[in-house]
């Protein structure tokens, strides 16, 4: 069996036996004698963290079912293995969106979960775990526990952000966010109280601004003037060959658009079959309305791997320069589809593959707000210095509130993503003197991003760490979790592969 | 709106093919032999948009249970129009060593029992002089071969008689509707390495449900297998078992 590339990042490879769950019901498929298992969701995670090299992975997709939803209270309850974009096509007729949702609907609830994803409003409603009202996780010895912040609360701490090592994640129950503007307290979860006007029609667009900036300075000014008007603020950051240090972007903000200014819109009348009132059975798979919210799969593929990356620093230059013209010219306020705004990353299917068959390595990093000025200047003086090009850079202000989880990474500070072409040594050497900035700030490193930081650096991010282990599950384990809690350091030496030591393409 | 009894409503082709049904706003009643697998399926057919009108058990090997199921059924829909039978086990590899009661159980489940439901459902959907009747048969039917002739030989029994049934039923308005998926990664299947050929269930639904709106007998799915099968089914036997199949 070889090593496949199964991560979002195609890198490091790892070898698994898959096996398929269907049932939620019935106990995990793994005997006494078996290698450690890990769930596994849609492989959306770009580096080890849903890789359990030499094991089992317990293939959740699977777990598909919806079970049950509140239209008139926005709580849905859906097997794990649910993609966000399969709940959206139920709960987005009856009016509500996702209280979170990451640059990507194609993850799965449970990953979501196990990874307290975050997205551009965490200042306004903090990351996944906030809105999970209840899961329900199955162990390795056939027991089961319903868990929520009020119900065995440390296990629920330990599965929130836990990565999968507490055990299967069955299902998840969540509290929707109604579409359309925020009620006059940015707090989304009492919004779940009011009930839904039966003949409420979606608004589907987002009322958003693009403002330029030179320089972290500016950068910061705009994040603070718009905190609390806007609920959804990222910024995009040119770091093209030679550019880095200069901090060249564009801030984004939104908010729903209300639906008085959206009755006129063509685009958000055309959908057939009239209010839905939200009544479930009622017909949920209403592709107008999905058309309309920019939601529908993306037509656009990367349909196989090139034989080398097609990322280097002349096309990050090319297209770095390319987006903020096209965006700058865009600059001022305009109203567009929940799906391009939130989900920039679904317009191509596979891009992952345009960085050939060595793959790539995102890494990103969030830094106390103190230090942040300072540590990230340096951080991009060391992108430059290290000759390294971001395709994609995004930089974020969090908000103030804690993760719910042990290991949640969100916190308040500033973040910054950035993805890099995966040239071998060179680029793990440069990934570690960085992560030195991030550490010495007080910062952490993400799990759902990473397949390379040294477990000083993990221990780091995540001082309270040890508070995992009465609640790990024996029979789980993971690439991420043997290599930063050093539990087996020869298992993954062999997966620093140089870029091309593979052909990339499994038969 | 479709008003559908699925038997076998838990397995991976009938379940997505009652998601297909339910995002049409379908009446189903569904039947399997697993109730808390039944109940989830159920609960999730209803979200997306089916109305479930019923959730029973069904047991292939007790016959005295098919009348009373359809009935339940055609009660629960006001008469149903479509029938989906969509139920069976693989027998384990082995052919030889096989203990004779559990052959014949295979036997019972995989041919035994759709002849007895569909002997239960044919007189009640040609009296009311319309409908679709979908079973799910197998490429496995079509010739004999070394590594699954157990399963093969029920299938083929059951291609045999829908051929008739759908001669008998023609005349009344009622189709009849074989369906023969090739290879399918379902659960199943989970333990066979995958080629090329290998179909998804929900790739087989689709199809599935396109059938059952036209005027089709026979349908290979996905269509190449209806080449493919050709050509075996047309190669002399000396040939055709040296074939590593």
């Amino acid at each position: 069996m070889k090593p496949e590339p199964r991560s979002w990042g195609r890198w490091p490879r790892a070898r698994h036996e898959l096996r398929a769950l269907r049932w939620r019901h019935e106990p995990l498929p793994l005997a006494p004698e078996d290698s450690p298992a890990l769930p596994a969701g849609n492989g959306r995670s770009y580096g080890d963290v849903a890789l359990n090299d030499g094991g089992i992975l317990l293939d959740a997709r699977g777990l598909d079912r919806f079970i049950a939803f509140d239209p008139h209270r926005g709580i849905v309850r859906a097997e794990a293995g649910v993609l966000l974009a399969e709940l959206l096509e139920l709960v987005l007729p009856a009016g509500w969106f996702l209280p979170v949702t990451p640059g990507t609907r194609f993850v799965t609830l449970g990953g979501a979960v196990a990874n307290d994803i975050h997205g551009k409003n965490h200042h306004h409603a903090g990351s996944f775990g906030h809105h999970v009202t209840a899961l329900e996780l199955l162990r390795s010895d056939g027991s089961r526990f319903r868990l929520s912040p009020d119900e065995r609360p440390k296990l629920f701490r330990a599965t929130v952000g836990g990565l999968g090592l507490t055990g299967l994640i069955t299902w998840v129950e969540l509290a929707l966010r109604p579409l359309g503007p925020a009620p006059s307290a940015p707090s989304a979860p009492s919004a779940a109280s009011e009930a839904r006007p039966a003949d409420s029609r979606p608004e589907l667009r987002i009322e958003t601004e693009t403002l330029p900036f030179e320089g972290l300075g500016a950068f910061f000014d705009l994040s603070r003037d718009s905190d609390e008007a806007w609920e959804h603020t990222v910024a995009w950051l040119d770091l093209s060959p030679g550019a880095q240090e200069r901090a060249r972007g564009l801030f984004m903000r939104g908010n729903h658009a209300s639906r008085e200014e959206g009755t006129g819109d063509p685009s958000s009348r055309s959908a057939p079959g009239g209010p839905r009132g939200g009544e479930p059975g009622a017909g949920m798979a209403d592709r107008e309305l999905l058309r309309a919210a920019g939601l529908l799969p993306p037509r656009l593929s990367v349909p196989f791997v090139p034989p080398v990356s097609l990322v280097n620093g002349v096309t990050v230059a090319l297209f770095n320069r390319a987006y903020r013209l096209r965006e700058g010219r865009r600059r001022g306020r305009r109203k567009v589809p929940l799906g391009p705004f939130f989900h920039p990353l679904d317009g191509v299917r596979h891009w992952n593959r345009v960085y050939g068959p060595g793959g790539f390595v995102q890494w990103q990093c969030v830094l106390p707000e103190g230090e942040a000025r300072e540590g990230l200047a340096a951080i991009l003086r060391g992108l430059r210095l290290g000759g390294a090009a971001s395709f994609l850079s995004v930089l974020k202000v969090f908000g103030e509130r804690e993760g719910v989880g042990v290991l949640s990474f969100a916190r308040p500070g500033v973040t910054l993503a950035v993805d890099l072409v995966h040239r071998g040594i060179e680029t793990l050497a440069l990934l570690d003197a960085l992560d030195r900035i991030v550490v010495e700030a007080g910062g952490a490193i993400y799990p759902a991003k990473d397949a390379r930081m040294a477990p000083a650096t993990f221990r780091a991010s995540f001082p309270g760490w040890e508070a995992m282990g009465p609640h790990l599950d024996p029979a789980l384990s993971s690439s991420f979790w043997r290599r930063v809690t050093g539990s087996d350091s020869a298992a993954n030496t062999g997966a620093h592969e140089r870029a091309g030591a593979h052909s990339g393409r499994e038969r | 709106m479709k008003r559908c009894l699925i038997v076998g409503a838990t397995s991976a082709i009938a379940e997505e093919t009652g998601r297909i049904l339910a995002r049409e706003g379908a009446r189903l009643v569904l039947a399997a032999r697993d109730r808390a697998k039944l109940e989830a399926v159920a609960a999730d057919l209803a979200l997306r948009g089916a109305q479930v009108e019923g959730v029973f058990p069904f047991d292939a090997l007790d016959p005295e249970g098919f009348e009373a199921l359809v009935a339940r059924a055609d009660e629960a829909l006001g008469g149903f129009d479509h029938l989906l039978v969509a139920h069976g086990v693989l027998p384990p590899p082995g052919e030889v060593d096989r203990e004779v009661h559990e052959r014949l159980a295979s036997l019972r489940v995989n041919a035994g029992s759709v002849i007895g439901l569909l002997t239960a459902v044919a007189p009640r959907m040609k009296a009311r002089g319309t409908g679709v009747i979908a079973v799910i048969g197998s490429v496995a039917g079509d010739r004999g071969r070394r590594s699954n002739y157990e399963y093969g030989a029920a299938k083929a029994a059951v291609h045999a008689y829908l051929e008739g049934l759908r001669a008998e039923l023609a005349p009344a308005g009622v189709r009849v509707l074989t369906i023969k998926p090739g290879r399918v990664d379902t659960p199943m299947t989970r333990d066979f390495e995958k080629g090329a050929l290998w179909a998804t269930a929900p790739q087989v639904a689709r199809g599935m449900v396109r059938a059952m709106e036209r005027r089709q007998g026979v349908v290979y799915l996905p269509g190449i297998w209806r080449w493919i099968m050709l050509v075996l089914r047309v190669l002399p036997e000396s040939l055709f078992r040296r074939l590593p199949l």
